[in-house]
């Protein structure tokens, strides 16, 4: 993608909108015209060219502006951002992952030098030049995650694994779909999704650790899950949630293509090569039902979808308010036509 | 409202004696003391060495309990007032105690908690800890939008003790902040509540 970085906002006056080029390289979820929790767990390789898996870490028309919405995040609340003291040298893996992606995919925008561990790091986007020792936490501006994840687009949690299990134990979260790190900080997998309906007893948790136990490296894995929110909002934190939550409330049929976003989550998992942590990016996406509706199967399978959600997730994913008024007005866009399997526009 | 099987939620296996320790620190608060005096009567031949107790007189027979504990073949019996000034006190110990330690904690779940606490604070596995819960099911619960602490609440709804927020008591607990999570109830229509009802007793 040659685009330029645009200015938006994921807050206040909500300028956030996509390019035409940026709805149709959106990672819609649904491959069926249904929905239901599934381990959809498949490998994270190079996917078509403009697609949003074309590489490992996906930058796009709103990267700038998201890592200034990051920043103001972060600078309201430094909780956001949290590593317990063990996880210093996967924090250094991490940097290393992000880097070398960066630079390697995008050369136009961002480069990697290094000379044993004298490494020397250019964006240009976010006009940054730094030179750090690698390892040598004295020598970044902050220590290495949050460094690194002030850069990149989407949230990351870095799990420890010890015991049979995968810990919580550091993270940069700052656009989550309402879960706290400062709460979860600490647990394990089990314990972070307590929170989770219906998935528990389909022991969905239990298949997927076993699975992310065996996580292989250089073998990194995706999935996308997703959600709703009311306007193009990055931080639907529950810390904030007293300052977003009424925002549900301002749906009506007049403003439902501008102010229902479909949320998507490219979520991917790493094994990092020195810590043997899993790496864990939740990146994000937006797409205003407006645009959606541009793709005309996106529109018939959005309200199919909606329309036969089970009420736990209804309300898990806190779209109950505002639901039967985007399922009138997305019906518009249902013309009962047959569409085809999985989630490309066609 | 789930009160059984909450993932996130400790297991409280009941208490048995370490047979291999040479220091046995108890924490307790209210009727956690019977817990220990049931753990003599069962197992008291198997729990050699030192005994220290840091107990809790938060109930209205605490004092008779606290002349029970003190009955025990112990070295001594720390009583104090609140579940507060208790765990400081058991950080007092611990902050002397050497290998061969076992820490058992019986009573609240908040006491319980705060110990577990403490003890990963220090640096042992919080799964080493033994726990017996006994007496009320109160939850101790952190304000997720103000961080405060509101502690023994005993209704689904609370309001914050620090910031105000009436909050929603989620089934989501933290060993770490050793406190459940609350959420704003009424973010959505501010003023609007779900009646409130006391099921944590």
């Amino acid at each position: 993608m040659n685009q330029e970085f645009k200015k938006e906002t994921f807050r206040d006056d909500y300028t956030f909108f996509n390019s035409p080029e940026s709805i149709r390289r959106f990672p819609f979820p649904f491959w069926e015209d249904k929905y239901m929790y599934s381990v959809n767990i498949e490998p994270h390789t190079k996917g078509p060219a403009g697609s949003v898996f074309e590489f490992p870490i996906d930058i796009n028309e709103h990267y700038v502006s998201e890592m200034q919405d990051r920043a103001i995040v972060l600078k309201e609340d430094p909780l956001r951002c949290q590593a317990l003291p063990h996880m210093m040298l996967a924090q250094w893996d991490f940097l290393e992952l992000i880097m070398t992606s960066m630079a390697r995919d995008y050369p136009q925008w961002f480069s990697l030098k290094t000379e044993g561990d004298h490494w020397h790091w250019i964006n240009k986007p976010l006009n940054i030049d730094q030179k750090f020792v690698f390892g040598d936490v004295s020598t970044l501006p902050y220590e290495p995650m949050e460094y690194i994840g002030r850069q990149c687009q989407g949230d990351f949690s870095i799990q420890d694994q010890r015991d049979g299990q995968l810990w919580i134990d550091a993270g940069i979260i700052t656009t989550q779909a309402d879960w706290s790190l400062d709460f979860d900080v600490g647990m394990n997998f089990m314990e972070w999704h307590g929170p989770v309906p219906l998935a528990h007893d389909m022991k969905v948790f239990d298949r997927a650790l076993k699975f992310l136990l065996n996580l292989q490296l250089d073998q990194p894995v995706r999935r996308l899950n997703w959600t709703m929110t009311i306007n193009p909002r990055l931080d639907t934190s529950p810390e904030n949630y007293n300052k977003w939550g009424k925002d549900r409330t301002t749906v009506t049929p007049e403003n439902v293509g501008d102010k229902v976003h479909l949320r998507v989550e490219l979520q991917a998992l790493w094994r990092l090569p020195r810590s043997n942590a899993i790496l864990f990016s939740i990146r994000g996406y937006l797409i205003k039902m407006r645009e959606l509706v541009t793709v005309p199967k996106w529109g018939r399978r959005m309200h199919r979808v909606l329309k036969t959600l089970p009420q736990e997730l209804i309300d898990y994913k806190g779209i109950t308010r505002y639901r039967d008024t985007t399922l009138d007005w997305l019906s518009k866009y249902d013309d009962g036509a047959p569409t085809s399997q999985g989630g490309g526009a066609d | 409202m789930l009160i059984e099987g909450i993932k996130s939620r400790p297991q409280y296996p009941g208490l048995v004696a370490d047979p291999h320790a040479n220091h046995h620190v108890f924490a307790a608060d209210g009727d956690g003391a019977q817990a220990i005096i049931d753990l003599f009567n069962r197992h008291g031949a198997q729990i050699k060495g030192r005994v220290t107790i840091v107990y809790a007189e938060t109930d209205a027979n605490s004092a008779d309990y606290t002349t029970r504990l003190k009955q025990l073949p112990v070295e001594f019996v720390h009583a104090l007032p609140t579940i507060v000034t208790a765990i400081r006190r058991l950080q007092g110990v611990l902050n002397v105690a050497r290998m061969g330690t076992r820490i058992y904690a019986a009573g609240t779940e908040t006491l319980i908690g705060l110990a577990v606490q403490l003890s990963q604070e220090l640096g042992m596995d919080p799964q080493a800890v033994l726990t017996e819960h006994r007496g009320t099911l109160a939850r101790r619960v952190q304000c997720v939008h103000c961080k405060g602490f509101t502690e023994n609440v005993k209704t689904n709804i609370v309001k914050c003790a620090h910031c105000g927020t009436n909050l929603l008591v989620r089934d989501h607990y933290s060993k770490r902040l050793a406190a459940f999570q609350g959420v704003c109830v009424d973010a959505e229509i501010p003023g609007e509540l779900p009646e409130i009802v006391e099921v944590f007793k």
